[in-house]
Order: structure tokens, then sequence, then C-alpha cells
């Protein structure tokens, strides 16, 4: 018994108003108008009245409008044809296929159970030292790529889906820009990926709201793909668009803003999806990487900033290198203990020094005299962001915690760093 | 009260309003009838007939005109043997059992019991027939892992009885009458070993509350040593994301010398709390050689479960833990993180559209505040026993700036402030407090002076350290680099702790004492070096023997034999210096 309104009391924004009885909190509906029919989701009811965020905009809606009432709420197939394909951000292809109609799953279920979670200990093998060495990324992980707009986010994402072991990778575009969407498309086709890979993409050009759905619909096939056994890598780009689109909403429907007109809810909004994020006891797991970009290179700016209270750890990409300091896996501990007996070590001592460069090459620029210790640093500083930092390097991680000790080697006594006499003994080049 | 019935007249998210007859009580719990499906609810607000309810699940498919059923009671827990190595959630249902019935997912709208039902303890009455008794005077008890669990008279009954029977030591469920009471009119009260209690109000069966002054040692040293915890007291830990406030909890957790500790996961991340649940019952405990989780209860409202649920876990945790605390024990809890249920507060204000206060908060959040953190104290009991409760909660401040309301909120009312530093984080010295912010206003177990000496060098350090970044090292005279030396040094071997080193994570309070007042006379100590690098490279040096000094077991044969290659390094040292002087 599907219910039928033929008359729209309100519009603002992209949220319309009905008169209707019987309506389920955040039930599906569709709205037929001049322009063609666009899904809606009821987001607040109020006695009689209801009202619906409009996927496709309220743009061209008129009060004479059908909304017909679907009794269920919003929903995705689930299907292993859907691998290769490509789909909208209300769940239609994209791509002049067929429509995924069997197997329909609810987007945005229950949360996992703590308790059936296991401890993640795989480490997820990236050949890019400032992760591997410095930050390993592992299977389970939520990490947000924080960077700002012309930085090559993009590639790095590509290629950590490319390098990556997983079974199933799914990429979810928020406000992508035409050419982003068509880069993942050929890079991912090149790479021989595109068959494991299913896209779920929202351009800048869709109706805003339509981005909203994107991180539930691939967390969702995510989620069934991972309970059936499978290791799923989810890439979601921009997690800004999706915070944006929020935002807009929730002033649409006149909620007390908390931050920068953000939601109060924002926390919670963001943390519901990068949670689905998990390794299940006894079946497979979901690792989300997501880009967020700052405005204004701001990381106290509401979005990266809630982000990073969610997310084990983040990436920060600047001047295309990945930056040693703020960039964190949270996870690192629990993999980096069963690599090399040097692996910690030379992730920390390498980086203390590094910070100490950074400090002298700040004393330098402000024409102070060098020291002999000021100048091993910089002749280090120098090392480190060649052979480590830049994103061209491309190396097994044994392989570059070996060229540490040697850049080490090459610029201290073993005394003027930190590492125990055990390790310097074993590891410490002999000239 | 019997039970009320409403009827759903709006929906906004898990906040609903309901019109409701008769009569209701705030912060009552109340039941949305959807379907086959109860989802739990609490009042939060009345407006003549209409009530504002917080829903503790997710509401999608509840509609307008379901019915809401009152239950006449009040948010509550349930107390009694069996909380011990429990996982809960918000509202106490036990997840692992979840997990046994539902699978992968949290199901909306079940409620388990907290207690196993129909498990038997060993009972051994200590009261007799003609005592008299008060809320909280001890009938008995029961083994429960490594404690006595007292069974003590509920709570509530607020009048003083007299015991007309006890039953004798045997074995029995938490539902079987264990005692009978008579009021002094004459009223017969039956006694099990589990009642309930709510959340919301604090547990005050004790004598008085006293001033906390002895030490909780965490074996972190910097905690320890420069800014101390007391037994019984309140402290928190405020830091931008990154800075490891979790980790620090964690550490605390395994390490506190505390009888029991509650881990509240307070809209955190879900892995974290996997990492406590799953490695705890592997380790040992060293004050007792039982597994850690014998002392441990989790609740656990992680980030993606329901908001309101959220709010009360805080209530659910303070609430098990004064429990515990009425038995003589010393307990902890710590809270990760109380923004979160801040924020959780928040949310809810915003839907019921109360004025906000700042960051939109509402006006209520410090006051809030203060009352949670007021639940920690020590006690002295009715039989004379002191029993303390200990509060240490993170806060996560939007942006790291601790001009926000959570974080200037908490300062008013804790005794100890751990603020963790992005710059110290950033360049790996963990655990990352700062030693020039923090503070503390209970006592510490190492001498004063020893202590105010080691503030004083980190201070007098920062600022030849900021001076340096002016005038360059070239510009800084000898005395004024060794200042900075001996901070790098005390900062580098002593307030630095690698949390991963099975010696170096846990510094018991006898080590840090030893340990200190020899760090203590090197600060103290008149160098004469050639040069600046003379200096540098011998404290470099020294800071090298001392960190594998950290990493040696404490009293052990290598320990010592470190300690004296780092006496003969000293001594040979200043010959050396005094040598070259006289060249």
């Amino acid at each position: 018994m599907r219910k039928v309104c033929t008359k729209i009391l309100n519009i603002t924004g992209n949220v319309v108003t009905v008169k209707a009885d019987g309506i389920a909190y955040e039930e599906l509906a569709q709205i037929s108008t001049q322009r063609g029919s666009s899904l809606a989701q009821v987001i607040r009811l109020d006695g009689g009245l209801v009202h619906l965020q409009v996927f496709a905009g309220a743009r061209g809606v008129s009060t004479g409008d059908e909304v017909l009432f679907l009794g269920h709420p919003m929903r995705v197939g689930f299907s292993y044809d859907m691998l290769g394909r490509i789909f909208s951000g209300s769940g239609e292809p994209r791509d002049n296929g067929p429509a995924i109609k069997d197997n329909e799953i609810e987007i945005a279920g229950p949360a996992a159970n703590p308790s059936k979670r296991v401890i993640p200990s795989n480490m997820v093998r990236t050949n890019i030292p400032m992760i591997d060495v410095f930050n390993s990324l592992v299977e389970s992980q939520k990490l947000p790529i924080f960077s700002v707009s012309g930085e090559p986010y993009d590639e790095l994402l590509a290629r950590i889906a490319l390098q990556a072991e997983v079974d199933i990778i799914l990429l979810g575009g928020i406000g992508l820009k035409y050419d982003q969407y068509m880069y993942f498309k050929n890079t991912l086709e090149e790479g021989g990926a595109l068959s494991r890979t299913i896209f779920f993409v929202h351009t800048a050009a869709d109706p805003i709201v339509e981005g909203l759905m994107v991180p539930d619909l691939t967390l969702a096939v995510a989620e069934k793909f991972a309970l059936d056994g499978k290791k799923v890598l989810v890439l979601l780009t921009d997690m800004t668009n999706f915070a944006d689109a929020l935002k807009e909403i929730a002033i649409t429907m006149e909620q007390v803003p908390s931050n920068r007109g953000y939601p109060g809810d924002l926390y919670s909004q963001l943390a519901a999806r990068y949670e689905k994020a998990v390794d299940f006891e006894g079946a497979g797991s979901i690792t989300i990487l997501a880009v967020t970009t700052m405005p204004g290179d701001d990381v106290t700016h509401p979005v990266p900033d809630n982000t990073g209270y969610i997310t084990e750890g983040q990436f920060y990409l600047r001047n295309g290198r990945i930056e040693p300091f703020g960039s964190l896996s949270r996870l690192k501990q629990l993999v980096n203990k069963n690599t090399r007996k040097d692996h910690r070590a030379v992730m920390d001592g390498m980086i203390q020094l590094y910070a100490q460069y950074k400090e002298t090459e700040e004393k330098r620029s402000m024409g102070f005299r060098m020291s002999d210790w000021d100048k091993k640093l910089l002749k280090y500083g120098d090392l480190f962001e060649k052979e480590m930092m830049d994103l061209k390097v491309n190396i097994p991680l044994e392989k570059a915690l070996d060229n540490g000790w040697r850049i080490l080697a090459d610029c201290f006594n073993p005394e003027e760093t930190n590492f125990r006499t055990e390790l310097v003994k074993e590891f410490w080049p002999n000239k | 009260m019997s039970k009320q019935k409403g009827e759903i007249i709006a929906i906004n998210s898990n906040m609903i309003r309901v019109r409701f007859k008769d009569d209701i009580m705030q912060n009552e719990v109340a039941y949305v009838i959807s379907g086959p499906k109860r989802l739990k609810a609490e009042v939060i607000k009345i407006r003549g007939d209409t009530a504002f309810l917080q829903v503790f699940e997710y509401t999608k498919g509840i509609k307008v005109g379901d019915n809401v059923e009152f239950s006449g009671k009040m948010l509550s827990v349930q107390l009694g043997p069996g909380l011990l190595a429990q996982i809960y959630d918000g509202l106490q249902n036990s997840l692992p059992d979840l997990a046994e019935e539902f699978g992968f997912f949290l199901p909306a709208g079940v409620e388990l019991d907290a207690i196993d039902q129909k498990q038997n303890w060993l009972f051994t009455p200590l009261a007799k027939k003609g005592d008299k008794v008060t809320a909280g005077s001890v009938l008995g008890f029961v083994p429960e892992g490594i404690f006595q669990h007292k069974i003590m008279v509920p709570f509530y009954l607020n009048e003083e009885y007299v015991v007309e029977d006890v039953k004798g030591k045997g074995e029995y469920n938490v539902n079987e009458k264990i005692a009978v009471l008579k009021s002094a009119k004459g009223k017969e009260i039956d006694v099990t070993m589990m009642f309930e209690w709510p959340v919301k109000i604090p547990i005050d069966a004790y004598k008085e509350k006293m001033q906390p002054t002895e030490s909780l040692i965490t074996k972190i040293r910097i905690i320890d040593t420069l800014f101390p915890i007391a037994k019984g007291g309140t402290y928190c830990i405020p830091g931008p994301f990154g800075a490891g406030k979790t980790v620090l909890q964690q550490i605390t957790s395994r390490h506190a010398d505390v009888d029991i500790v509650i881990v509240a996961a307070c809209g955190e991340r879900a892995g974290e709390v996997v990492e406590t649940l799953k490695e705890f019952p592997k380790l040992t405990d060293p004050r007792t050689g039982k597994s850690l989780m014998e002392r441990t209860i989790i609740i656990c409202n992680t980030s993606s479960m329901p908001v309101a649920a959220r709010e009360a876990s805080v209530y659910t945790a303070s609430t098990i833990a004064e429990y515990y605390r009425q038995m003589g024990l010393n307990v902890l809890l710590l809270a990760d993180s109380t923004s979160r249920w801040a924020q959780a507060m928040r949310e809810i204000s915003g839907r019921l559209e109360e004025i906000p206060g700042e960051e939109a908060y509402p006006a209520y959040l410090e006051s809030r505040i203060a009352s949670f953190y007021e639940r920690a104290g020590v006690v002295k009991l009715h039989d004379g026993a002191m029993g303390s409760l200990t509060i240490g909660g993170t806060v996560s401040p939007a942006g790291g700036n601790f001009e926000e309301p959570v974080t200037q909120g908490t300062l008013k009312v804790v005794g100890a402030f751990h603020g963790l530093s992005r710059e110290r984080a950033d360049a790996r010295k963990f655990p990352s407090v700062n030693p020039l912010e923090s503070w503390s206003k209970y006592k510490n177990f190492i001498d004063d002076e020893l202590v105010n000496r080691a503030k004083a060098i980190l201070k007098q350090g920062e600022e030849v350290d900021q001076m340096m970044k002016v005038v360059g090292e070239e510009g800084t005279n000898l005395e004024d680099f060794l200042i900075f030396l001996k901070s790098a040094f005390l900062d580098g071997i002593y307030l630095q702790q690698n949390g991963f080193d099975e010696v170096d994570a846990a510094t018991t309070g006898e080590r840090q004492k030893y340990v200190f007042e020899k760090i203590d006379t090197i600060l103290q100590k008149e160098f004469s070096f050639k040069d600046k690098t003379q200096a540098r490279q011998f404290f470099y040096a020294l800071r090298h023997k001392f960190i594998d000094w950290n990493y040696i077991k404490w009293d052990s044969d290598k320990f010592k034999s470190q300690e004296k290659e780092i006496d003969n390094f000293l001594g040979t040292g200043k010959v050396l210096m005094q040598a070259e002087q006289n060249i």
C-alpha cells in the first residue's frame, strides 16, 4: 500500500514539506516533476507534516507535483555483477548497463558489535617509505588524506589502490570533477583493476543532496562483500564535500549550527561512516582511505578536525609529499613489531632527527652561523627528503629500512643518535 | 506508578515528541513500540501534555502515531556480583552476549540482563539477626574473581532497619532472598544480592567524604613525578587528535595501582576498545598474578553507536564505579572522551531547540561536567573502611584549542591537568604531556624540592631554547647552553617513556624515586666544558647511557652495572674536563 500526496506545502532549499500520515522516519519517496522524477528521503516528522530532502534538488519542483511514498528506506542492489560497473549517487547505473535490482540491501545499517571485531594485524604494503616505514597502513584501518586542492591526492589514492593486495575496491566519489572521475577510471583500467572495482560517483554537476548518499551506498555494498569474506578497500573522495552537503541540509532545516555553520552532529555523522571500517571475526574486512581537503589548508577547520578525532591517524599530503609531522597511523604499532626488529627504532629515530633538521633549517634561513652539528643535520635532512619522502620512491619496506641506516651512518656517529646500543651493533653500517 | 501510555507526535532524528495522559516523571524510561521492536528512550523535557524523549537507538522506521510505554522507573543499572570482567554497551547490555545472539551487528531494541541471573555464588553471611543496618551496611560477601564482593543493604533503603533473618553460608543466585530486614514501622523487606540504582543519582551510602591525599601511582614518570594524581582525585587529559590521549589512558588502565579499573569508551573508535577487550584477558596483573580483565569493566559506546546511549554511558560507568567503592576498594574510572559525551548533550539540546551557549553547547554544560567529576572522592564507609574513586577524563578540544567550553569547564573542577601538545607528539616525544603547561594540586610522593628544581630547569631550558631561536647558538653563552642541555636531557630520558617496551612502559614509584634523585644530582652539578660542542657530546653520550638504563629491569644485576657505568662516566667526564681546562 503506497501513499501518494499531490500537494506540496513548503519548498525551502532542497527540502519539501507535505502532509501525510503513517510515514516512517527515513522512508523513501519519489517525486515526479516536469523534469523527471527524483528520490527523496524523510528527514523530519512533525505531527502530520513530513519533511523530505530531494536528491535531485528542489529546483523546478511545483507545489502540485506528486509525492509517492515507497514504504521502505533507501536501498541498494547487491550482486557480484556490480564489479566493473559505475553507479550514480542514488544508486542508478551511470554506464548504460542494467540496473541492479535483485537482492536489495538497506543502507546505513546498524553498527558492528565491537566484540565481533578482531585486532587488525595485516600490514597493507604500499612500497611508499613514508607509509610503510613511518606510518604503516593496516588492513581495516580508516585513514583520511588531508590535503588541499592541487595536491596529487587522486594519484596517491590510485597508486595505493593498485598496489594494495585486496579483493575488491569500491570508489565513492562525492562532488568529483569529471576529469578526476575519468582519471580514476582510466588508471584502474590500465592497472588491470577495473574488473574488481565498483564506482559510486557523484560529480560536481549532480545535485548536492545526491552526494550525501554516496558514502552510505558504498559502505553498505562493501559491508556485504566483507561479510562474504572479502578484503575490501573503500576509497572516498572528497569527504569535505559530503560534510558541506550535510551543512546545507542542516541550515535549511534551521538547526542550530555549532561551528562555522556545521551541524552539532557532524562528528556522529562522519563517525557513522568511518566506523564501518572493520575486520570481522571469521569474515572479511573493510579498509577506508578518504580524501579530506582542508579549506584554506587549515587543519582546525571543523571537517578535518572532527575527522582526525574519528579516524585512526591521517596522512598529510603537502607539496607533493607525505609530511612526516602530523601524519600518523595509529595502528602501526600492531604490525611494525612483526616486520623487522629495527623498524620501530628507525621510525622514531629518523623522525626525531628530521625534526631537529627542521629547526636548524629555520635557524639557517634566519642567517645564523651553522655549527658542525647543524651541518650534519642539514646533510641528513637533504638525504632524508630525497630518499625517503619523495613520492617517486617505490621500494619495499626492508630496502627502505636499509637505506635509513645508510643515511644515518652517512651523517652521524652512533652516539649522536638515540638508538639502543644493541641495535647499533647489529644494523649500523661499517665503513 | 502504573504503566502509562503515550503516542508519538513528532520525530527529529533521535528526539521524539510524545503526547501522554496522567503522570510521568522526568528522566523516566519509556519504550517506543515499533512493530516487534521496543526502542528504549528517556524523558528529558515535559511541556504540558507533551514529553520530549531521547531515543537510545536509531529511529529509522518509526512513525508518528506509534505507541510509547512509560516504565515508571528512571534509567538504572543492575548492581550485584558478576559485573567484573564484563563488556557492556552504554545501557549495560553485554556485548559478547549480544554477539552470541545476534551476530555481527548490534540489534535495535534489545535489552539483556546485565548480570547472569542463574549463576550461583557462595554467600558467606557477616550480619546477624538483630543487627542494626542502613543502606550500604554489609550483610555478607561472595567471592568474585580476586575480590570479596560485599553484599550490602540496597542503597535505596533510606531508613534504619533491624536484620530479621540472614541465610547461612551457601550457594545462591542473585534473585534468591538472602536476608530479611525490618523497618522501625515493622515493615519486612526481602533483600537479594542484586538491586537497581538510577545512574544519574550519585550513590551516597557512606559516612563521609574525605580529602584525597594518597598518591595514585600510574607508573608513567612524567605524571607521577611532576603532575601526580591522588586516589579519589580527578584529572583531565586534553589534547588534539594524534597526541596520544587514548594510548595514555590504555597504559594507565594496565599499570595503575588500584583495585578496579572501569574503562568508559565514550564515543571513540571501536578499534581501540577491541584492543583492550582482546588483549586484557591475556595480560597478567603484576599485583595479583591474575588476568588484567579480572579487575576491569568496559563500558563501550563507540562513535557509531546511538548518541543518546553515549550520554548515558558515563553515568552507567560512574554508578558501577561507586558501587565497588562502597566495598572499600580503590576504583579508577577512565572516561575517553568526555568531549564526545558533551557533544551528545549538545546534539540533544539542539533538537530540543534550547537557546545555545558557546559553540552551541547547552548552558548547563559546565554544571553537568562538574557533577560528573564530583562523583569521585575518598569516602569513609559506615564500617570505618575507606574506598576511593578516581576519575580521569580525556578531552578532545576542537582544533586542539584549549579555550573551548568543554576543556574550560573541565579545568575548573579537576585536581590535575595533563595537557598534551601537538608539538611534542609531532617530535615523537611520548607521552606528549606538556611539562610547562600541566599542573597538579595533589601532593607528591617525591620531595617537592627536587620536583620544583626539575620544573625550574625545564622552564629555563625552554627560555634558552626560545632565545636561541632569535640569537642563534653562537649568541648564547655556555652557561645558558648548559641549562638547555640539562633540560633536554631530563626530558629525553625521564619525561619521555616508551609505552611499547615492556620495562620502560611502567616505572614503579620506588624506581622513579631512585632514578629521579640521581638525575637531580646531575641537574645540580656544576660542569665546566671547553665549548658547546664538547658539552653537547657529553650530554648526548650520557643520554644514551640513561636510555639503555631505562630498558633494564629494576634491581637486576644489569641495572646495577649500568648504573656503575653512568657513575664512572660522570666521574671521568669531570676529570677529563678539568684536565682540559688546566691546559
